[in-house]
């Protein structure tokens, strides 16, 4: 619990949870608005509606705890620290940007966070994450390795072998899963002969469990719970997150897989409305308060597109670089 | 590698049957012993896992070396090799860094038919982000190794199979090789030959005929496929206005068309006769011994490649 300025009652950390999730879901509301204004390019996928798998899990990582991300990550990112300038110049393409605007959307990085990404080819950053929980491994390090993939993910190749890998080297990893039940436009039970993740996942010898993903408590708690269980040397866990995407795979995506009122069942499941509700009812937050974190991550999001609008370009003559090494440069 | 497993305690080896079984060419023979299962890592079939774990643990701060069994394999590596190690750095801005060595044994002649067989080093040569190095000497073969463990970038190594028999004495006082140039193994004056890793012994045959016949070779071996050293070659063409390229790859679209093109936009006017290439022929490697003799450039067919260019 933290401590207010004014003396007041502490916070609930529910109160820390739900900030989070506000500055997500603000931050990638404007991110549409600046695609549809073409401000922003490249493909945007928004995490709208999922932004309780990011914080919840996030919330039980260590700074020294390496994050592996897929292409639609802002809100791992956010959640994980990286400053909101720098992701949203990173979507503007310019030099200020988180990866000095060669990633874009989809590849998002700070290293100094432990934030490698941002991999736009499914299931490709696995056999990563596997890597780096080896090296912490070996090194002793005690950090845990979060891998965060999709259900599409699941269906590929290097998924199985790297289950496999993490639990016959019992590395340090969370696979988290974000089973948001849709690969693209392919509905879940129509790419997975068994669609229980979590009950197949356990096939490979590792703890596995499914979670909620709409309920931010929820998830922080499993996730605190399987950090716990990899740190105490347990072993890799993997955690089925149970979430839905209320807006289309991408920007291009027209929607013709699902309708209209599927979107809205799982719509009245808002993991930030519920929130709001529930601390409200409880009176842990008051309109006061909720108006103050609705209009400070406002000011954040205005903030960091004037930012962005400002920020310069990377100049042209630098296009080459960063594909090997600077001269005398060691990583 | 025992050399830089003592070293360097970040060095770790990691691969199929590079354990307990000694590597499938021996080439990791008794390391197990000596530094244990944790540095001397069996893996499963599992190439896309284990060599994109090797990504993340150099990421991390490791130096891992990679063994992929052949080639062919490295296919179902390809996308964390292409889409991850080349491509990091470049996408993170700078941030991340692939500090990673992959082996792997590459080329014919050993009857070992079409899925063991083949010379891919020219397309990973195509890929910005890579270093690609194909010794063809002993002392290339070690000291390539020791360089490419202290690059900062992810370099490959593509070790002829045919050459793991090669056997000799390295200076005692051997250490790394600079892995940025070719080298000039034999010097001459009528016309280049250019060749790298497996071809080089049946180019350099291919020479010592060639001098009975009254024609000078230079024998140029590339060492490093990308970056490509083409001011050797260039420098080399200029003196002998004349060119044979053999390149165990197929001719459509390989690392021989690459040399032939540059070298027509850069020296054609020093050139006296046409680029040859001498490459396999355009088939998947055939077991029968004949048939795999006769798909592969050899020391008569760079001869006559050689002869043609001389008039």
């Amino acid at each position: 619990m933290t401590t207010r300025a004014d003396g007041a009652a502490p916070e609930d950390p529910r109160v820390g949870l739900l900030r989070e999730m506000t500055r997500m879901r603000l931050f990638e509301e404007r991110c549409v608005e600046l695609y549809s204004a073409a401000k922003i390019r490249g493909f945007l996928h928004v995490g709208i509606g999922e932004e309780a798998v990011a914080v919840g899990v996030s919330a039980a990582l260590a700074p020294a705890d390496p994050v592996v991300s897929t292409y639609r990550e802002h809100g791992h990112a956010l959640a994980r620290g990286v400053p909101m300038d720098s992701l949203m110049a990173e979507m503007y393409g310019r030099a200020t940007g988180c990866s000095g605007g060669r990633g874009g959307s989809m590849h998002l990085f700070d290293a100094d966070r432990r934030f490698y990404g941002g991999n736009a080819i499914v299931a490709g950053g696995l056999p990563l994450a596997i890597g780096l929980a080896l090296a912490d491994a070996m090194r002793g390090t005690g950090a845990v390795t979060t891998c965060f993939f999709g259900d599409g993910a699941y269906a590929e190749g290097e998924f199985h072998e790297c289950a496999n890998l993490a639990a016959l080297w019992h590395l340090p990893v969370v696979l988290a899963c974000e089973n948001n039940l849709y690969a693209m436009g392919t509905a879940i039970e129509r790419a997975q002969a068994e669609t229980d993740l979590a009950l197949r996942a356990s096939s490979y010898g590792m703890a596995a469990w499914a979670v909620d993903g709409m309920d931010v408590v929820a998830v922080a708690e499993a996730a605190r719970r399987a950090v716990d269980h990899v740190r105490g040397g347990g072993g890799p866990v993997f955690l089925e997150l149970r979430t839905y995407r209320f807006r289309a795979h991408s920007m291009y995506d027209p929607e013709r897989y699902r309708d209209k009122a599927e979107v809205e069942r799982w719509r009245e499941r808002d993991p930030i409305d519920a929130l709001v509700a529930r601390l409200l009812e409880e009176g842990a937050l008051d309109e006061a308060a909720l108006e103050r974190i609705r209009a400070d991550a406002l000011a954040e999001v205005d903030r960091s597109v004037e930012s962005a609008e400002a920020a310069p370009l990377e100049p042209v003559e630098e296009l080459t670089r960063h594909v090997y090494a600077e001269q005398g440069g060691r990583s | 590698m025992r050399d830089a497993l003592r070293r360097d305690d970040r060095v770790f080896l990691m691969g199929e049957d590079v354990g307990r079984y000694g590597g499938c060419f021996a080439v990791s023979l008794g390391l197990l012993e000596e530094f244990g299962p944790e540095r001397i890592r069996d893996t499963p079939l599992s190439e896309a896992a284990f060599v994109g774990a090797g990504i993340g643990a150099a990421i991390a701060g490791m130096r891992p070396i990679v063994e992929i069994m052949t080639v062919n394999f490295s296919l179902l590596a390809l996308d964390q090799i292409l889409n991850n190690a080349a491509t990091l750095r470049h996408m993170s801005g700078g941030q991340v860094g692939v500090p990673l060595v992959i082996r792997m044994t590459t080329g014919a002649g050993r009857q070992l038919a079409a899925q063991h067989s083949h010379s891919l080093e020219g397309w990973y040569a195509h890929i910005p982000g890579l270093k690609i190095l194909a010794p063809a000497t002993l002392e290339d073969a070690r000291g390539m190794l020791w360089t490419a463990l202290e690059d900062p970038d992810p370099v490959l190594i593509f070790e002829h199979g045919s050459l793991y028999n090669d056997r000799g004495t390295i200076a005692a006082d051997a250490g790394p090789v600079e892995i940025g140039h070719a080298a000039l193994r034999r010097p001459g004056s009528d016309v280049t030959l250019v060749c790298y890793g497996g071809t080089l012994p049946a180019t350099m045959a291919a020479a010592a005929t060639l001098a009975a016949q009254g024609v000078d070779a230079e024998v140029v071996d590339l060492r490093t496929l990308r970056p490509l050293d083409e001011e050797t070659i260039f420098a080399s063409v200029r003196r002998t206005h004349r060119c044979v390229v053999v390149d165990e790859g197929w001719r459509s679209g390989s690392l021989s068309a690459e040399i032939s093109a540059r070298l027509v936009e850069q020296c054609f006017f020093d050139l006296d006769a046409p680029v040859e290439r001498v490459c396999s022929a355009e088939v998947p490697m055939p077991y029968a011994r004949h048939l795999e003799e006769a798909a592969l450039p050899r020391e008569e067919t760079i001869v006559a490649a050689a002869r043609r260019t001389v008039g």
